[in-house]
């Protein structure tokens, strides 16, 4: 008689988290701060999770919410209905999403509806896109630092590898094509394949945009490599600094060739603050992509009435004009703040352009200039000052030292609070004068 | 510079030869010009020059020959790097007119897709998914498509949507955006693998629906977007790639082997013994698995059983359970249809038999859902129940990928909470089904088409032997056809579950009215009626 084993995979993804991203997420989880429950309570800065307008969420729902949105519709409709929420994905949602993606990008590419597919959440698009794109043991070449989460994306259950692309301070952590060019041909040299490169523009958690003639040079380095690009723009709608967001969707406007190696990543967790409702999307210009998907899709589907719900709140293209600036403004003026904050304590961040985060520059705070040096202040920062921040060496940064820090979950108010937290952990870094 | 890349000429059957062969006239060519060249060559430089310069001349030759007659490259085929070619990127000029000049190799290439999608893509052309398809797009309604296709296909419940309409007119609203729950309670991060309140109130519903004979601890409990999350989550974790589930044939023509890599290996049950399991069966194919090399980790049943409909009583569930134990695999009991019996048979949930007997709790996991039950239209949820830390930590964690939206989870909490509404639904779905499902046996009967005793409300399995032409899947098939396309009904044939007997059907009424019966067997009559006459 033996014991009920469990499969080696599902052994490694059961083993306790040793990551400081997750081990930070935990930690608030279970000691979260509250203004009067639990003043005492880990800050939360390690979520990029967008609460400074929520307030137009609930007015819009408060507003608009009725029964016949979530049960409405004769039974006909219900029968059709029942099919393609959980197959293909309402099309009224299709089009409202295509509509809004569009918006967020400020008109400048449109999107079709019949090319888009559904998911609950833009995870499982990226882990839906690993599995049509690459075969076990091929790679994605990945700029660094990159978000923590796509190790568990990508490599979890698909087998398929990572390869990062490291980015570097003395070039603001913009990738270059040489160091693609570079990885590319070592991972040929070890016998690897490489399937494509994955990118998040707005970068995550740098916060850069790629400029036009970046996207162009990686779609040739993609052409020439016969490789694919997949473009998660879950950021897109959430940047401020006065620099403009190109997607890749409209470089390739312009282009009519190799549509069919571009794959982009949509969301609505980010751009429209509602993680909770679980919306994510695949835009992909391949047919044997988008077939693909469409069959998987029914392991990740959006419930219908999240889907129903969210038809009119994506159409209403009044609310959503407003929410975009609205929220853009309010993501600038926080970042401000919390930028100026942080040079208080002398502590630079990394020219931001999007996101809902800051990556800062806490190199000379570190002792000794390593990564466990970095962990170390990491440990401090959330012990003593109680503040999960994620450190570089979670998003697989070259240079140890740089954080990333979220304050879209963090009200003016608590700005100066932070701040006073982390000024006394920078007190007994700071070197002895 | 890329300018002197030399286009590829496009594809001709000779330039598939393989690739140290020259198309064409190259060689002929290639030796006028060298063997006189070599005499020159001889001539002054001796024997040894004499042969190696021309040699290498021809090779030159024979390469730059390849090249030209070089296909569109595949993408495991690594650029040739030709001494001209510049190192680093065009000058930045006008991109739209270099475009054409610009690495003319790549933009031949197709871009890899993996085999994996390729081989989920070619599933779309079997019967299950051409039928659904079909049917879906073109429905019958009495009043505005009178021609349209009856859904036969598609296990879902339609029968009580009156009074979810009603109670979502009533609550719904408060339910998402009222009372106690803040905006931050729908729209932010919640917990991905469900708020614990919908587990209590899954856990409480779970019970009552299994007239409870068992109660279920939420916090044994993962929640998923949809039943088919749920036991794609569980092979997962329970089997690596290449290893092996039993699964008792016919089975659900749904399928899980696309990205989990986990081997189906069916157990065929007959209808010599009404499509029960038979414990020799399991027995022989572990075995023959074993030789093959297979490890066989675990068995899936589905109980009631889909397509057929039987429920598994206490003795075969005891025997399974022994025989999980002694060949040390796990045991995955999709109890979706549980509580729904169309005769009053009842039902036993494995979870019942570990709770009175001293089995290892650790290698049972039970699968659940609320699309069926609770005829929630769209609504995905599925449940993963489960004894075993391991499974409940690492399926916890992969819920990253299939989680429930958070406004959904509260309408649920809502409703399953309602006891008043619960009771009156459970109550009023059993009738409906019970009603639907004898008047719908019936019907077929009387065009002498049999059912197997069924005990799953949800559809039928019907015996269409005598009318199928020739005793096999293709007459099987055929049969198939003309009920979707001379029939206009849409029923799953017994190929897409993996019956090894053809001439099985299995028929969901759930989404019919009982007006629709009358028109409906109207409909199989026309075809039965053809097929008799020519058999």
């Amino acid at each position: 008689m033996g014991q009920a084993r469990v499969s080696s995979r599902a052994s490694s993804i059961a083993k306790p988290n040793d990551s400081p991203y997750y081990i930070g997420l935990d930690r608030v989880s279970e000691d979260a701060y509250d203004e009067l429950e639990n003043p005492n309570g880990v800050i939360q800065l390690g979520l990029s999770e967008n609460r400074l307008s929520l307030d137009l969420i609930e007015q819009w729902l408060s507003r608009n919410l009725n029964a016949s949105i979530l049960g409405g519709g004769g039974l006909s409709i219900r029968r059709i209905a029942t099919y393609q929420a959980t197959r293909d994905g309402l099309w009224e949602l299709k089009v409202a999403m295509a509509g809004f993606m569009s918006q967020i990008m400020g008109r400048a590419v449109s999107f079709n509806p019949s090319q888009l597919v559904l998911t609950s959440g833009a995870t499982p698009a990226i882990e839906i896109l690993c599995f049509c794109l690459a075969d076990p043991g091929n790679a994605f070449l990945i700029p660094t630092p990159y978000y923590p989460g796509f190790d568990r994306d990508v490599r979890w259950r698909t087998g398929v590898e990572l390869i990062p692309v490291h980015c570097r301070s003395s070039d603001n952590f913009i990738l270059s094509i040489t160091a693609l060019d570079q990885a590319y041909n070592q991972a040929r040299k070890r016998g690897q394949k490489v399937r494509g490169i994955l990118l998040s523009n707005p970068s995550n958690p740098v916060g850069s945009i790629l400029t036009r003639e970046t996207l162009y040079d990686l779609l040739d380095f993609a052409r020439d490599k016969n490789i694919h690009i997949v473009s998660d723009e879950i950021f897109a709608g959430s940047i401020y600094g006065g620099d403009d967001f190109v997607s890749m969707a409209e470089i390739l406007d312009s282009e009519d060739v190799d549509r069919n190696r571009v794959h982009i990543v949509y969301g609505l967790s980010k751009d429209l603050s509602l993680p909770g409702f679980r919306v994510g999307a695949i835009y992909s210009w391949n047919e044997h992509v988008l077939t693909a998907s469409k069959r998987l899709m029914r392991f990740c589907s959006i419930s219908a009435p999240t889907q129903r719900l969210l038809i009119p709140m994506l159409s209403d293209t009044r609310f959503t004009q407003e929410y975009i600036e609205t929220n853009r403004k309010r993501i600038q003026s926080m970042y401000d703040l919390f930028v100026a904050g942080l040079e208080q304590l002398g502590i630079k961040c990394a020219k931001g352009s999007g996101g809902l985060y800051c990556w800062a520059d806490m190199r000379e705070l570190i002792r000794p200039y390593n990564e466990k040096g970095e962990l170390e202040l990491w440990d401090k920062l959330l012990n003593i000052a109680k503040i999960n921040v994620t450190p570089g060496s979670a998003c697989h940064c070259i240079e140890p030292g740089w954080f990333r820090c979220c304050f879209t979950t963090l009200s003016k108010k608590h700005i100066p609070l932070v701040i006073e937290r982390i000024r006394k952990v920078v007190e007994t870094c700071k070197p002895p004068s | 510079m890329t300018q002197t890349r030399i286009q590829p000429r496009p594809r001709t059957p000779q330039s598939d030869a393989d690739a140290s062969t020259i198309s064409g006239g190259g060689p002929t060519t290639a030796m006028r010009v060298i063997v006189p060249l070599q005499g020159v060559v001889q001539g002054r430089g001796g024997l040894v020059l004499g042969s190696v310069i021309p040699c290498a001349l021809f090779y030159l030759l024979q390469f730059y020959l390849k090249r030209r007659h070089r296909p569109g490259p595949t993408p495991t085929t690594p650029p040739p790097t030709l001494p001209e070619a510049a190192e680093g990127s065009p000058p930045p000029v006008h991109r739209v007119q270099t475009r054409s000049t610009i690495s003319p190799r790549g933009s031949n290439g197709q871009a890899h897709v993996s085999y994996r999608a390729n081989s989920i893509a070619k599933q779309i052309d079997t019967p299950y998914y051409i039928g659904l398809k079909k049917a879906s797009v073109d429905p019958y309604d009495e009043e505005n498509n009178p021609d349209g296709f009856f859904q036969l296909g598609l296990a879902e419940n339609l029968l009580c949507v009156d009074l979810v309409q009603d109670w979502i007119v009533a609550n719904a609203k408060n339910s998402i955006v009222g009372g106690d729950l803040s905006i931050s309670g729908i729209a932010t991060y919640q917990p991905s693998d469900g708020l614990m309140e919908l587990k209590v109130a899954v856990a409480g519903f779970m019970s009552r629906v299994m007239e409870r004979s068992a109660s279920f601890i939420p916090s044994q409990m993962i929640l998923t977007a949809g039943a088919a999350s749920a036991i794609e989550m569980l092979s997962f974790c329970l089997a690596d790639a290449g290893n092996a589930f039993l699964v008792p044939s016919p089975y659900s023509p749904e399928d899980i082997k696309w990205r989990t890599g986990v081997e189906i290996i069916p157990v065929p049950c007959r209808s010599t013994d009404g499509f029960s399991l038979s414990i020799t069966a399991l027995d022989r194919a572990f075995t023959q698995a074993k030789k093959r090399g297979l490890k066989v980790c675990g068995i899936i049943i589905s109980n009631p059983s889909n397509p057929v409909g039987n429920l598994l009583n206490r003795e075969t569930l005891y025997s399974l359970l022994d025989f999980a134990t002694e060949n040390n695999i796990h045991i995955i009991s999709n109890e979706i249809l549980a509580g729904y019996s169309c005769e009053s048979e009842e039902f036993v949930s494995l979870v019942e038999i570990i709770d009175s007997e001293d089995f290892d709790r650790n290698r049972v996991h039970i699968v659940y859902g609320l699309s069926k039950d609770l005829s929630l239209i769209g609504v995905g949820m599925g449940v993963i129940y489960s004894f075993n830390e391991n499974v409940l930590s690492a399926s916890k964690k992969l819920t990253r990928f299939a989680s429930i939206s958070a406004p959904t989870q509260h309408l649920l909490i809502s409703m399953l909470s309602d006891t008043n509404f619960v009771d009156k639904f459970i109550k009023t779905n059993r009738e409906r089904l019970h009603r639907i499902c004898s008047e719908f046996v019936v019907g077929l009967k009387r065009l002498g088409i049999e059912c197997v005793k069924s005990n799953a409300g949800f559809y039928c399995w019907a015996d269409m032997r005598w009318l199928i032409c020739s005793y096999s899947e293709k007459g099987e098939r055929k049969l198939w056809d003309k009920l979707l396309n001379v029939a206009k009904v849409n029923v799953t044939p017994g190929s897409s579950c993996h019956c090894i007997e053809p001439g099985w059907f299995r028929c969901c009424f759930t989404m019919l009215t009982e007006k629709d019966i009358p028109v409906v067997m109207e409909r199989i009559a026309k075809v039965s009626e053809v097929c008799k006459s020519h058999s």
